[in-house]
């Protein structure tokens, strides 16, 4: 399956794509990089030669939805193809069945591409109790991450339980999981969060890799070409939330007409992807479209970010109670240092002593 | 701790702390000021206190013409920025939700482009007022600590408020953490500073009218 030294365009060629289904692929990824329509040449030009770079592919504590959202969102697209032609060459839970063997395949490829292949990882990665709530052919996840990217030339962690550790690092994190970054220290990583990331995203950051080099990041190591604006910036429903309209229920009149829906929950004004413009399911519609609010995915501990459907700028908890409680406390706190007064004021007044003319004298 | 973290505790426990202190805070203060006692007026009322009162909380409301001669900044600025705070506070919208979460009473809100607008006049006019605390030998002479304490935290929101809105300088996550933190500092520091006046001058303004109304004049 390995087609060592042939470039990106050789194989493509050979597989009989058309040079115009490229070409409007890279002005895709070139539109999605927000980047002018003239560096879509630039791109097809630099991936035709570009050799096609081996790729390691490591899941550990995830639910293979960001595998799933690349490998099966729309399928026979190009972007799909020019993934097929990186040398996918490990990838475990594909490979589960060929054992041990695949092993040895990941083994090579790290002593044949020292230092040149990507490492993809998905999934967090469980410390607690030594990490032993996942392993893989023996070896813990720190293990086999450890040893891998020491060897990579670059890492890419794909969704949000890799970028940040995701809904296994949640709240209680029973298995002490934490993301790529608390343990790779020496490696450029490239963050694509996302629960799962959007397809298109993967592929295009990929693409940014071999085309430009490392992508300008974030401070959260996410490229900003595809993560530098805000769902909510980009929503097609902020027109609504400027004007004050909003759904207040999921069937409501505002939500059948399209409102804003940052009072059900909305997490768009705080969450940084592309969903708002690349979109779903070969560019069908993203959950806002849907009816449904953003959840935040994209973001570090987004499931532990309070109720979905409560606003970002809410008190989480019961404000009223407390403040009649504060209330009740504050009118006994006022009647009991009134009545220290009171019976201060009054003793005062038993101590007094009126002033005589003799006490006037006695002093003179 | 991380931005969410941090948005979490604000919203939670400190939010709670926050109203906790302001909620006793305002009830000790007005049960100190109630509970000051006035000796019983033994002469015959010439008027109605109630009447005097009420007519004195709406009256003081107004510009007074010879205040407005001798100082118009300070009566135009005034006027404004309490104007722009209140449709900051009370007209937009995530901040209505606020109210409805804790009153569970909603009304509409303003276009958020209009709330933005009347944020960017409130701060321009805050910081008028603070130049010219400065400027003015007289203002400048009275001014103590808690003058500038009371303006910095109403300013503070104001401004996180706006950069959250705007997400400008830090996540959008921090940026909120950030102004309702600010938010919970002015709640906390309300019923001990001159910023109880927004409860407490309706009761000062009432009982000087009542005052003048029992004795039959005009306040």
């Amino acid at each position: 399956m390995k087609k060592e030294g042939q470039t990106i365009g050789e194989v493509l060629r050979q597989r009989g794509i058309s040079r115009r289904s490229f070409l409007k692929f890279c002005a895709t990824t070139a539109s999605i990089m927000a980047l002018p329509p003239t560096m879509a040449p630039v791109i097809a030009a630099t991936l035709e030669k570009t050799k096609r770079p081996s790729v390691i592919w490591l899941s550990f504590q995830e639910c293979t939805g960001c595998a799933e959202s690349l490998t099966r969102s729309h399928s026979a697209t190009i972007e799909d193809l020019i993934f097929n032609v990186i040398s996918l060459d490990y990838q475990h839970t594909l490979q589960a069945c060929a054992g041990h063997f695949a092993e040895h395949i990941r083994e090579e490829v790290i002593a044949e591409h020292d230092g040149e292949f990507i490492l993809i990882v998905d999934g967090s990665i469980p410390l607690k109790d030594g990490g032993v709530y996942s392993t893989i052919a023996g070896m813990t996840n720190e293990q086999i991450l450890k040893q891998t990217a020491a060897h990579a030339a670059a890492v890419v962690s794909v969704g949000t339980c890799a970028a940040y550790g995701g809904i296994p690092k949640a709240d209680p994190n029973p298995t002490g999981a934490v993301s790529v970054a608390d343990i790779i220290k020496d490696k450029p990583i490239i963050n694509v969060p996302g629960c799962p990331p959007i397809p298109v995203v993967i592929t295009g950051v990929l693409v940014q890799y071999l085309t430009f080099g490392l992508p300008e990041l974030d401070d959260l190591g996410r490229p900003k070409a595809f993560y530098g604006h805000s769902i909510h910036d980009r929503c097609y429903r902020r027109p609504f939330y400027d004007k004050g309209l909003f759904a207040e229920t999921f069937d409501d009149e505002g939500a059948k007409k399209g409102w804003c829906l940052y009072k059900l929950g909305c997490k768009g004004p705080t969450t940084f992807n592309a969903c708002a413009t690349t979109k779903w399911n070969d560019g069908t519609s993203f959950p806002i479209e849907s009816g449904h609010p953003c959840l935040g995915c994209s973001e570090p501990d987004f499931w532990d970010a309070g109720s979905f459907y409560k606003s970002l700028s809410t008190p989480t908890g019961n404000i009223a109670e407390k403040a009649i409680y504060a209330a009740g406390a504050g009118l006994l706190a006022g009647a009991a240092i009134g009545a220290v007064h009171r019976t201060k004021k009054q003793a005062a007044v038993r101590q007094h002593r009126r002033a005589t003319i003799d006490d006037l004298g006695e002093g003179s | 701790m991380t931005d969410v973290e941090l948005l979490l505790w604000v919203r939670g426990p400190a939010f709670d702390i926050a109203t906790v202190i302001l909620c006793a805070g305002m009830v000790i203060r007005f049960m100190e000021i109630f509970m000051l006692g006035r000796k019983a007026n033994l002469a015959e009322a010439r008027g109605s206190e109630m009447a005097g009162g009420l007519g004195t909380v709406f009256r003081r409301t107004l510009v007074d013409t010879g205040t407005f001669k001798r100082t118009p900044f300070t009566v135009v600025a005034g006027w404004l920025f309490h104007i722009g705070l209140f449709v900051i506070i009370f007209l937009f919208v995530p901040h209505i939700l606020v109210f409805e979460g804790a009153t569970g009473l909603s009304w509409p809100g303003l276009p958020s482009n209009i709330v933005d607008a009347f944020a960017v006049i409130t701060i321009v006019t805050l910081l008028a007022i603070l130049i010219h605390r400065w400027r003015d030998p007289v203002l400048r002479l009275l001014s103590e600590f808690n003058d500038y304490l009371v303006w910095l935290v109403t300013f503070t929101p104001v401004l996180t408020g706006w950069l959250a809105f705007h997400r400008v300088g830090a996540a959008p996550a921090a940026l909120i953490a950030v102004h309702i933190l600010s938010v919970e500092l002015l709640m906390v520091l309300f019923p001990f500073t001159k910023l109880s006046h927004a409860f407490t001058l309706w009761v000062a303004r009432w009982y000087n009218g009542a005052i003048a109304g029992y004795k039959g004049v005009k306040s």
